[in-house]
């Protein structure tokens, strides 16, 4: 869309987007405060895993809407790895057209619902919001918006399904059923493709399903994004593994003429220091699949999970904060985050550190694990930690981690959670001939996310090595229109 | 969902199933596994695949009753379904020629033993197999066993079947017999770790095929990690075969009882049901 800019400039301009401008002065607007978002209280919270936050009510949201001054150059979009038109679907919500924001959001955002909750805002569109840049202020609340309005569109019952083109009959498949490849499945189905997405475990949605805790993402949620792809067309099949269950060539020799893999970076990384194999000691995406994937925490179900009363969770990322709330929740009295910088330098969404220092999370930063110590059966009973200062930037601009000699001290602990990173998952690298890969193990693809071999595009953690959902869902477009585009040249030759 | 269609009882809690499962049939090799997974509240437990037919589309898989899962399982029959299953999962048993290969077998690890034998012996092997088991009823799969093996020596602890003793005993009676070029041990893991002691100590190239703990089955979660030879691996794409002599069978031994009192509890929890 190479006339984006005339187009915003046309929108903007039509008669409804004007008058509900002129309605309210920008003087108005400007002076009136950022909404906040109702939760669960923390020490209620704390103790259930219904979701934290409850969501802006319509008198609210109406309000916050009107807090966007609608700019005639609305940085905001720049900042949204999938370029939603944010000032269009905001209007809509303050002129009450909350089904309309929600068609807008669909626009470009395959899952508004799970964005909505799980995008890293402030580091994105609110970045780049006209309050943020020019006034110093805070942002319009547009991560609260966007889940209001998809949340409305939902429990509406009217629930818009995409039209979707007359099927060409051309067969295609994802590798995968995660953000990226759900967004590539919706895109590809509505221009007509014969698409199926194939999953190697139990239930569809990926990190959605195994990684994201209930209290931040309810599987409702993401169910309810499925059954409508479900309903476009999408084919979904559970426990296959493409490489395994069949190779890509098999797959080829079934009609499948294109393929995505969105694959993820699922392998769990380790410290490798001593005692990290002592019972009681999980990866994150064990600990966070026994216990959203497999419900192990409820007795119903037969998946055990230890239950820890002082429980060290190791990372300082989203994925560590998933799993040291999941901790308290289940019952830990010590709950800590145990991390190598300090503050300023966690990954982790800034909401998520909130909600957990509320939440009663001690945070131990400027630690580091050297190495844990079991008892006579093996179970980890201590984590021998050392202190850190921070040096000079590293490569990933952070200040790297200096530690301090002689500063180490133990730590009781009967469970601990590592989550200091992925890897990419290896399965289809090493069993497709001629895929070129990096040192990393991650997928290489040219711009339009095409692999080294030309049926295969990629996105998402397997081409990023660790990214976020938008990211990954982004991703998952781009490959569904270049994809589009091989396709087609292939059958004009 | 994988159909049942054959059933068989091998001992008092060893049973066969006989699954329909058609792409696992055709891609499986010697020394693939399956994870299982039955009903909604049900757990992912990993099985070896005994055997195929491609043609009928379906594998075989023999479980021993133990725990919650494997006695749900057994209690299915014939024309019942398995909620999920997927695979085949983990790296194939390397298979060459060469020379005379030991096959040490405990218990229910004979099923795995199965194709493992088949491929080395269709790969021009000579194969001595060592069947062993504390009592007579509890020695599997015999005469399928002889079918791919040039011997067949059953051991059993209490001497009710075959020669008494251990399976070491029967090993090493082979070792000092004749030159063994490898061995292959599949049992629990304690007998896993004596046998692999036995063939150290005749520098004998070992592989054990190894089956811990597993959630996933495809590398994601590490709850199936070992240490060999002083590194950390993931039996389920790592393995499930590793070189025995690297194996620290101690700490898998450690690990695998990680869930011993949730897996009592929930045993009991199942009987009163």
């Amino acid at each position: 869309m190479e006339n984006i800019t005339e187009y915003y400039k046309s929108e903007r301009a039509q008669e409804w987007r004007t008058e509900i401008r002129k309605s309210v002065k920008v003087k108005e607007r400007t002076s009136m405060e950022r909404s906040k978002m109702p939760e669960q209280e923390p020490n209620v919270r704390n103790k259930n895993s219904l979701e934290v936050n409850l969501g802006l009510v319509e008198k609210i949201a109406l309000k916050e809407a009107q807090r966007c001054i609608d700019c005639p150059d609305p940085t905001c979009v720049k900042g949204c790895p999938v370029n939603i038109y944010i000032p269009k679907f905001i209007k809509k919500i303050e002129i009450g057209d909350f089904l309309g924001a929600a068609t807008v959001l669909k626009e470009t955002n395959t899952l508004p619902a799970v964005c909505g909750r799980v995008c890293p805002q402030e580091k994105q569109c609110e970045a780049q919001c006209f309050y943020t840049i020019k006034l110093n202020q805070p942002s319009v609340a547009i991560g609260y918006l966007e889940r209001f309005a998809a949340d409305y569109e939902r429990n509406s019952g009217k629930t818009a399904i995409p039209e979707v083109s007359e099927s060409n009959g051309i067969k295609v498949a994802s590798i995968g059923s995660g953000p990226a490849s759900l967004a590539w499945s919706a895109d590809m189905v509505k221009m007509g493709y014969d698409v199926t997405v194939f999953e190697a475990l139990h239930e569809i949605g990926g990190v959605l399903k195994y990684g994201i805790p209930e209290f931040r993402l309810p599987n409702s949620i993401v169910d309810f994004e499925i059954d409508n792809l479900e309903k476009m067309g999408v084919k979904f099949v559970k426990n296959f593994v493409v490489g395994k269950t069949a190779t890509i060539d098999d797959l080829r020799a079934r009609g499948f003429k294109a393929f995505f893999v969105g694959s993820g970076a699922g392998l769990p990384r380790f410290m490798n220091i001593p005692g990290e194999n002592s019972i009681g000691i999980f990866s994150s995406n064990e600990y966070l699949t026994r216990v959203n994937l497999m419900n192990a925490a409820s007795s119903e179900y037969d998946t055990p999970v230890i239950i820890g009363k002082n429980v060290a969770v190791i990372g300082g990322g989203n994925t560590a904060m998933d799993s040291v709330r999941t901790a308290k929740r289940l019952g830990a009295e010590r709950a800590m985050i145990i991390y190598r910088r300090s503050r300023e330098e966690m990954p982790a969404r800034l909401e998520e550190v909130h909600h957990a220092i509320d939440e009663g999370i001690e945070f131990l930063n400027l630690n580091n694990p050297v190495s844990y110590i079991a008892d006579d059966k093996g179970r980890v009973k201590k984590v021998l930690v050392q202190k850190m200062e921070l040096g000079e930037p590293d490569t990933s601009g952070r200040r790297r981690p200096i530690p301090i000699e002689g500063s180490e001290y133990e730590i009781e602990v009967d469970e601990v959670v590592v989550a200091v990173g992925v890897s990419p998952n290896p399965l289809i690298p090493a069993t497709v001939a001629g895929l070129e890969t990096t040192k990393w193990g991650t997928i290489v693809v040219n711009d339009d996310l095409q692999s080294s071999v030309e049926d295969i595009f990629a996105g998402g953690d397997i081409v990023r090595g660790g990214a976020t959902v938008i990211l990954a869902m982004g991703d998952g477009r781009k490959a569904a229109a270049a994809m589009d585009k091989y396709i087609k040249e292939k059958i004009k030759k | 969902m994988n159909k049942i269609v054959e059933k068989e009882q091998f001992s008092e809690n060893v049973f066969k199933l006989v699954v329909e499962a058609p792409d696992v049939a055709v891609n499986r090799k010697a020394g693939h596994f399956v994870i299982i997974k039955l009903g909604d509240k049900g757990e992912r437990i990993p099985l070896t695949i005994a055997g195929s037919d491609p043609e009928k589309g379906t594998i075989d898989l023999v479980i021993q009753r133990v725990g919650v899962t494997s006695h749900k399982l057994t209690a299915l029959n014939v024309g019942d379904t398995i909620t999920d299953l997927v695979g085949p999962l983990g790296q194939a048993t390397h298979i060459e020629k060469v020379g005379t290969v030991l096959a040490a077998c405990g218990g229910v690890g004979t099923a795995p033993m199965l194709p493992i034998i088949e491929a080395l012996k269709k790969a021009g092997n000579r194969i001595i197999t060592v069947l062993a088991a504390r009592t007579k009823e509890l020695i599997i799969l015999e005469d399928q066993m002889r079918q791919f093996s040039d011997e067949v020596i059953v051991m059993t602890d209490d001497g009710s079947y075959g020669t008494k003793g251990l399976v070491t005993k029967g090993m090493e009676d082979v070792i000092n017999r004749e030159k063994v070029d490898k061995s292959f041990v599949i049992g629990p893991a304690i007998m896993m770790k004596f046998a692999a002691l036995t063939t150290k100590k005749y520098n004998i190239p070992t592989e054990a095929s190894l089956n811990t703990i597993m959630v996933d089955g495809t590398g994601m979660c590490g709850a199936c990690r070992i240490t060999v030879g002083g590194k950390t691996k993931f039996v389920c794409v790592d393995g499930p075969e590793f070189d025995a002599h690297q194996v620290d069978f101690d700490e898998m031994l450690m690990r695998l009882g990680a869930y011993k009192d949730e897996e009592v509890r929930a045993f009991e929890a199942y009987l009163n049901n």
